[in-house]
């Protein structure tokens, strides 16, 4: 690992040097929320529904007041002034009435649902009080099916571009599918948590915030009528994001207020089982698509509805993740004309949110399926009818005639036919696909899958950093972004110190403590590379001229757009079903990567989720809504033992001509095609075209092909 | 042994812990991870499932690798634990397995980093020249959601080798 220093006339940026987080981590001196106390904390414990739609008739909370140790418990009524928690992203008037509010009242939509806190001297005891809490459900039926006419329908996301119903016209053919993904989510390793810690000056300090550590302070401290910086945050360690974590949740503002009227430091540290229930779950989407198609196999039409599950109450994310699916469906190909129907519909499950790859895991499943259709119906091999429809390096900046998050898709650059040969060339697909045709003569089931995608990254709208030199001669820099544990710190680091020329360990970067820096967008879809490293490059070259400290801000209204392709070879066993993933490519263009060993580290670890979503994790539901998976012994997380070694093939043909680094974000294409890839892959493996239509495909799922 | 204490009742308990003696009250339902943590603030022990698949928690009694989180305090008195706190040098220096963590890029978030370490350490030290794939099996007992294992299992070969070469 080389000698950083930009100053000899060789980039840091581009250099996999070590990380600057780890040494606290590898010794056990990590600061993760539950290593954090207070004198005099208090631990607080949620009482939850334990029933999946009911009307609410009381909660009894007497007996729980009695336990040994207990502070106060509280129900609805005491929390009754705290509004609705508002959407953070992709708001619609439509969904507002379905905001969760901290505590449920009349009416529990879920398992999991917050009904009571129970506040006491010690976590055990606080346990044993919540145990003590009467809470009296009338059950009504539970509603599981996004699909099914008794679900909530409070929206559907429409939109198109071009002459669909013309196109179908003129079809050579029409093909159809249906396809489905099933509920899964981040489930990073560290489970939620929150301290609140009231100070003697009056503010409250939040320890275990992550991610959007000002959004969140600003909004709980204006929930709370509280001024706006009354509420500052501490982010420390965070153990691992994925999406769900550090979003805006009731047991965040619950603990805050607790604190706040006890006056004591309050702690709540979630346990696994009320992670499984309550930390955003992701992904439940099922699809109707058809593709109008040419002789030639390109696609001139494609027209979609689907159903997202968005569970029992709307959180955060409003309507993000429906939304990305909306928009990125059609993916790296042409399509000249599409419509869509995405149709957000509540039930009685564990409320969604994003998770790594939101809407495009699920939609490329969908449509990477229905290009494989294709190919088989019109006797094409799948990558010759990719080789088809992708859209030219010549139509960048492609502008694809819709908008996602509030901003125009344009697909910023891209050689998509390059990375494709790439990832061709690499497996060596023809004799790839004779070498597997041979072990299937010879009685094994095993096959090759490829899936595109197009990701997205860097979003806006702005970044702030300061830059400074510190009198021991090294550089302090501080910014609103978030870490979650992707490496943030180093790859800030290399940046500003390939700029002022310094050795990249002189860096010191300070993030997600809300009263250092006036705002902050925290981290989140794949951004802070982008954003937070084209803002300390500006910051550090104003350094570099001037000497002085120097502030600077990048806003940009454009996302950028990394695009990749995975390959899976799988192999299926005729007994059980079990599918295992034999060898795994990724090739995947990020613009420009600051330290190919964290990209690398962020796809290879995708590609973990990735699998773990499409062959073993799923948030099932018995017919009363109770939920099955409440343990790791039933939410089945990818071992070792479930990863195939992953070769990854880091390109950089398409520099972002959106900033001045180049840089697009790496942290979601290990997951994004994965599920596409390895489905083809299935169906390969046991002879059977277009066969697996949903995820996961389980052992059962695939016995079932098998014997049909 | 005459009377047998209620279990949220505290007994005084010694755990050697890194070679150090800690006097601690503990109520016997209290495990292990928790009187590490929070009785004797090595809170490097983490906690990702408290039901013992994630190995998260996991420690070194009498050097074999067990889950923290599935003993009561109580069980490892007399024993022998070793926490990840207790696997540099004095001065600072980094175990080899720590040392390998860092440079193959063997952690992202850290969560799952200890028990990882602490795995690993009880696997080479009893087996000092284990086979790849029992290696794999033998890491398969802990859950890490950020690398992908890739790294992992790099690091710790790379360790073995080293130790072998
Ligand atoms: S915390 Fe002990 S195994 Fe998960
Ligand atoms: S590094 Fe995050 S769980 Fe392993």
């Amino acid at each position: 690992m080389g000698e950083p220093d930009g100053a000899r006339g060789r980039s840091l940026i581009g250099e996999s040097v070590l990380r600057l987080e780890d040494r606290p981590l590898l010794v056990g001196e990590g600061r993760f929320l539950a290593d954090i106390s207070f004198d005099g904390e208090v631990h607080l414990r949620v009482v939850r529904s334990d029933v999946a739609h009911g009307v609410l008739r009381g909660v009894d909370l007497d007996d729980a007041r009695a336990g040994e140790g207990v502070v106060a418990a509280w129900s609805a009524e005491e929390v009754a002034h705290v509004p609705a928690i508002e959407f953070r992203m992709t708001g619609f008037d439509e969904l507002r009435p379905y905001c969760q509010r901290i505590l449920a009242s009349e009416y529990v939509r879920y398992v999991g649902d917050p009904v009571a806190v129970v506040i006491a001297e010690d976590p055990y005891l606080a346990e044993d009080a919540a145990e003590l809490a009467f809470v009296d459900i009338e059950p009504l039926d539970a509603v599981l099916e996004a699909s099914s006419p008794e679900s909530v329908a409070p929206l559907t996301l429409e939109t198109s571009y071009g002459d669909t119903d013309a196109a179908f016209e003129a079809a050579h053919r029409v093909v159809e599918l249906h396809a489905a993904v099933g509920r899964h989510s981040g489930v990073p390793l560290e489970t939620r948590g929150l301290l609140a810690f009231p100070r003697p000056d009056g503010v409250l300090e939040l320890h275990g915030i992550a991610k959007v550590p000002h959004y969140n302070c600003a909004t709980i401290a204006a929930m709370l009528d509280l001024q706006p910086g009354q509420v500052v945050g501490r982010e420390g360690h965070v153990g691992g994001g994925f999406g769900i974590r550090g979003e805006l949740y009731p047991e965040d503002v619950l603990v805050t207020y607790a604190a706040l009227r006890l006056q004591r430091p309050v702690k709540w540290v979630e346990d696994r089982r009320e992670h499984l229930v309550a930390a955003n779950h992701s992904r439940e989407q099922s699809y109707r698509v058809r593709a109008a198609v040419d002789e030639r196999g390109v696609v001139q039409a494609l027209d979609a509805e689907f159903f997202h599950d968005q569970g029992g109450y709307v959180r955060t994310h409003g309507a993000t993740v429906p939304n990305l699916s909306v928009a990125l469906l059609p993916g790296p190909y042409l399509i000249p004309s599409y419509r869509v129907r995405g149709n957000i519909r509540l039930t009685n499950k564990t409320p969604a949110g994003t998770y790594r790859s939101p809407g495009r895991f699920e939609s490329t499943f969908v449509r990477e399926r229905l290009l494989d259709r294709v190919a088989t119906e019109l006797d094409l091999e799948p990558v010759e009818v990719r080789r088809r429809n992708l859209i030219p390096t010549e139509a960048m900046p492609f502008d694809r005639g819709v908008s996602t998050l509030g901003t125009p898709l344009v697909y910023d650059s891209g050689d998509y036919h390059r990375l494709l040969e790439r990832l061709v060339d690499h497996i060596g697909y023809v004799a790839l696909r004779e070498s597997l045709a041979q072990r299937r003569r010879q009685g094994e089931m095993v096959g090759l899958g490829i899936g595109m995608f197009v990701e997205k990254s860097g979003l806006g709208p702005f970044d702030d950093v300061r830059v400074r030199r510190l009198d021991d001669g090294g550089v302090e820099v501080v910014t609103g972004a978030a870490s979650v544990g992707q490496g943030m710190e180093t790859a800030i680091a290399q940046i500003c110190a390939d700029v002022l020329g310094v050795d990249y360990t002189d860096v010191s970067v300070r993030h997600g403590q809300t009263d250092m820096i006036g705002r902050g967008m925290g981290a989140f879809a794949s951004r802070v590379t982008v954003m937070t490293g084209v803002a300390v490059y500006m910051a550090a070259s104003e350094l570099a001229a001037t000497g002085e400290p120097a502030e600077a801000t990048f806003n940009t209204d454009h996302m950028t757009y990394p695009y990749g392709a995975h390959a899976a070879v799988v192999r299926v066993d005729a007994g059980t079903g079990g599918v295992t993933v034999e060898r795994f490519v990724v090739a995947y263009d990020v613009g420009r990567a600051v330290n190919p060993m964290l990209v690398e580290g962020q796809i290879i670890g995708g590609v973990a989720q990735g699998i773990g979503g499409t062959l073993l994790e799923l948030f099932s539901y018995d017919p009363d809504g109770q939920p099955l998976a409440t343990s790791f012994m039933d939410y089945l997380m990818p071992t070792v033992a479930e990863q195939p070694h992953v070769e990854v093939l880091l390109s950089e043909d398409a520099p972002s001509p959106l900033n001045p680094l180049g840089l697009k974000g790496a942290g979601e294409g290990g997951t994004t095609a994965c599920g596409a890839a390895i489905a083809s892959a299935i169906d390969d493996a046991i002879g059977r075209p277009g066969a697996v239509t949903t995820l996961p495909a389980t052992p059962e799922l695939v016995r079932s092909l098998l014997r049909n | 042994m005459t009377e047998i204490s209620p279990a949220d009742e505290a007994v005084p308990v010694v755990l050697r812990v890194n070679g150090t003696d800690r006097r601690i009250a503990a109520e016997p339902r209290r495990t292990l991870a928790d009187a590490l943590r929070e009785d004797c603030g090595l809170t490097g022990t983490h906690l990702g499932c408290e039901h013992g698949v994630c190995g998260a928690c996991t420690v070194l009694l009498d050097g074999e690798p067990v889950r923290s989180c599935l003993l009561f305090a109580v069980q490892a008195q007399g024993a022998e634990i070793r926490t990840v706190e207790g696997l540099a040098d004095d001065d600072g220096t980094l175990h080899p397995l720590q040392e390998a963590f860092w440079r193959h890029h063997g952690l992202q978030c850290g969560f799952c980093t200890p028990g990882f370490l602490m795995l690993s350490a009880g696997v080479l030290e009893t087996r000092p020249d284990i086979g790849d794939e029992e290696l794999r099996e033998a890491l398969s007992s802990n859950l890490c959601r950020c690398t992908g294992y890739q790294t992992i299992v790099e690091a710790v070969r790379s360790v073995r080798d080293a130790a072998g070469a």
